[in-house]
């Protein structure tokens, strides 16, 4: 019986220790990851990496200016084709939906989220690789666009719920129809928490390099206008990375530290925002 | 503007059939903002449809041409334009498995320790900084995949396993580095986050009473957790691995730059594999036949319906422990 107990103990103090480490051992691959690239990416880092074109294959030195500037291009094209869906979806769904249409869109929104990057790449593709023939900035733009309409779709809606219905019923007993009280008193208050959401989606899709391989491709060169193959910093890690140039390696880890860094800060900001305004789930 | 003053007016008026009815209620301006955003809200609607619809098209050759073998066919070879999808399903397959087996206890145990045993500021901190880790780019974790864990694998981590697992067919072969395996622990640390999140809010949601009854019954705290709390979260916790799982299935590049990339099955996890996502990232821009093309589409589309069905189940369990329904059978 005393055994019994003592053992039971032992596995209770065993076991709760062991959770303790695993919750460690997660968050230490983050500062493991930080600490890694910090130290890499560091020591490859210099101006040239943000201003000069890469050098011909086999050539040491260049940088990786234009990916810099093909990422920013792309992530514009995703911005302007994909928050407006999302934001304008995201008021159906919190201020007109009704019941089993709404039910059917948010589905479907939660699985558009979980298609795997590369599907949206082929499915890029198809829309707008295929007919033209050719790989271009206006098709990466479109498969990153997709990807940011999910993520959008439900912080908007989550954060027009969170309004305060005495806000609505103020405007309203105004005289305000719904429409103006939704564009003038419902948008504003809860705007904060909606380009949060924005950002966090467009950061999500910064790093996303499979839908790109085939849709906007890459470049050594810059890649003016919209129709031609551009580069971006994900592509470019992943090429490099796989290249067998050492110093290809070093502007690898160079543009990681760059994205990593991006997406973090990016990330930082809006989550702590995000909670100071109350929890927001599911980004 | 005149739309404040007339809307009242618009609603005072008794309402009447015909189109004349229907323009009145649109000046207003509440049905025009309606049917517009309603018409973007159908825009996903349609843009998933159509999704699935270029995937079905695009595929046809292929799918004329090898009907369901594809599935089964083991052969990958474009010279001859003869393709199957077995190599890559079963690489998919065997790094998610991987992938889970190494997770789920880990994340599992970290969403334990979140959830039950931390004080609520450093569970936030910790939830926190475990988000910070899904944020990373997948790239990333190839990156240092290729760097970091391939050579560990080659020199310490393969050698040491087949030391002692080596009678296993798993752990015999050749150890290259690149393979089965060093996929998995990949896919694991990236999934992992995803796990903790959701089982943590799953965790949190079980009633505190739940707790209270099994301590005062006598249960050690590792007792009511393990025996009570987990149960009770069971459907919300397998919807979590059931996501992670989805995610797992469909990661490209973290994948594509760790497994080696051989159409190959072995039994072995050290040998080098190939992945649905990786044969697609690797091979559509080169793909020069229309039948190769199209055998690239159909891999897609058997990618897409795996974690179509799988996100599917995953949300519902979710809903349904979170309404409340998870409560042990």
């Amino acid at each position: 019986m005393r055994l019994r107990l003592v053992w039971r103990k032992a596995l209770n103090a065993v076991m709760l220790t062991l959770t303790g480490v695993a919750a460690l051992a997660v968050v230490g691959v983050l500062f493991f990851i930080l600490g890694y690239l910090l130290y890499h990416g560091g020591k490859s880092l210099n101006w040239d990496f943000f201003t000069k074109l890469p050098k011909p294959v086999g050539e040491t030195g260049g940088g990786m200016a234009n990916a810099i500037v093909g990422s920013l291009k792309l992530l514009l094209l995703a911005a302007l084709m994909g928050l407006p869906v999302g934001l304008m979806a995201g008021v159906y769904l919190a201020e007109f939906g009704g019941t089993t249409f709404a039910f059917v869109i948010r589905y479907t929104t939660d699985l558009l989220n979980g298609v795997p990057s590369i599907v949206i790449g082929i499915f890029a593709y198809s829309l707008a690789v295929l007919p033209v023939r050719h790989f271009s900035t206006l098709a990466g733009g479109v498969a990153l666009g997709i990807m940011v309409i999910p993520v959008t779709v439900r912080s908007t809606e989550e954060f027009l719920r969170a309004v305060p219905v005495s806000l609505r019923e103020g405007a309203m007993a105004l005289g305000a129809s719904k429409w103006r009280t939704i564009a003038t008193v419902v948008l504003p208050a809860a705007s904060g928490g909606i380009m949060t959401g924005m950002l966090l989606s467009l950061a999500r899709v910064a790093g996303e390099t499979a839908p790109l391989l085939f849709t906007a491709f890459s470049n050594r060169f810059w890649s003016p206008g919209w129709g031609q193959p551009i580069a971006s910093l994900p592509v470019m890690i992943y090429t490099y990375a796989i290249a067998p140039y050492d110093d290809w390696h070093r502007q690898a880890w160079a543009a990681a530290l760059v994205l990593l860094a991006l997406v973090l800060v990016a990330n930082l900001g809006c989550r702590l925002v995000l909670n100071r305004r109350g929890a927001m789930r599911s980004v | 503007m005149s739309a404040t003053a007339t809307t009242p007016i618009a609603h005072a008026v008794p309402p009447e059939a015909g189109p004349r009815a229907f323009l009145r209620r649109l000046r207003s301006g509440d049905e025009v903002a309606h049917v517009l955003t309603l018409i973007f809200a159908a825009g996903i609607l349609l843009i998933t449809s159509l999704l699935v619809y270029e995937l079905w098209a695009n595929s046809h050759l292929s799918r004329a041409k090898f009907g369901w073998m594809f599935l089964w066919t083991r052969t990958w070879d474009p010279i001859f334009d003869n393709f199957g999808a077995a190599p890559f399903i079963y690489g998919t397959l065997v790094t998610s498995v991987v992938s889970l087996v190494i997770a789920v206890p880990l994340g599992l145990a970290a969403a334990i320790f979140l959830a039950e045993l931390a004080p609520r500021r450093l569970s936030d901190a910790l939830a926190f900084l475990i988000d910070l880790l899904a944020a990373v780019p997948s790239v990333i974790y190839g990156l240092l995949g290729i760097f970091i864990l391939v050579p560990l694998m080659r020199t310490t981590l393969g050698p040491a396993l087949k030391g002692a697992l080596g009678f296993l067919p798993f752990f015999s072969g050749p150890n290259y580095g690149v393979g089965f395996l060093t996929a998995g622990i990949v896919l694991a640390i990236m999934i992992v986050p995803f796990i903790i999140s959701v089982s943590r809010e799953v965790l949190l949601t079980v009633p505190r009473e739940q707790r209270e009854a099994a301590l005062a019954l006598g249960a050690t705290r590792w007792e009511s957790t393990w025996q009570v709390v987990v149960p009770w979260a069971r459907s919300g916790i397998m919807g979590s691995v059931f996501l992670a799982l989805a995610r797992a299935l469909g990661e490209t590049m973290a994948v594509t730059m760790v497994i080696g990339n051989d159409p190959r099955i072995s039994a072995s996890l050290f040998a080098p594999g190939y992945t649905i996502a990786a044969v697609i990232a690797n091979e559509f821009t080169e793909a020069t036949g229309d039948l190769y093309l199209s055998a690239l589409i159909e891999l897609g589309l058997v990618l897409f319906l795996l974690t179509f069905i799988l996100n599917g189940l995953a949300r519902l369990l979710i809903a349904a422990t979170e309404r409340g329904g998870g409560r042990p059978a």
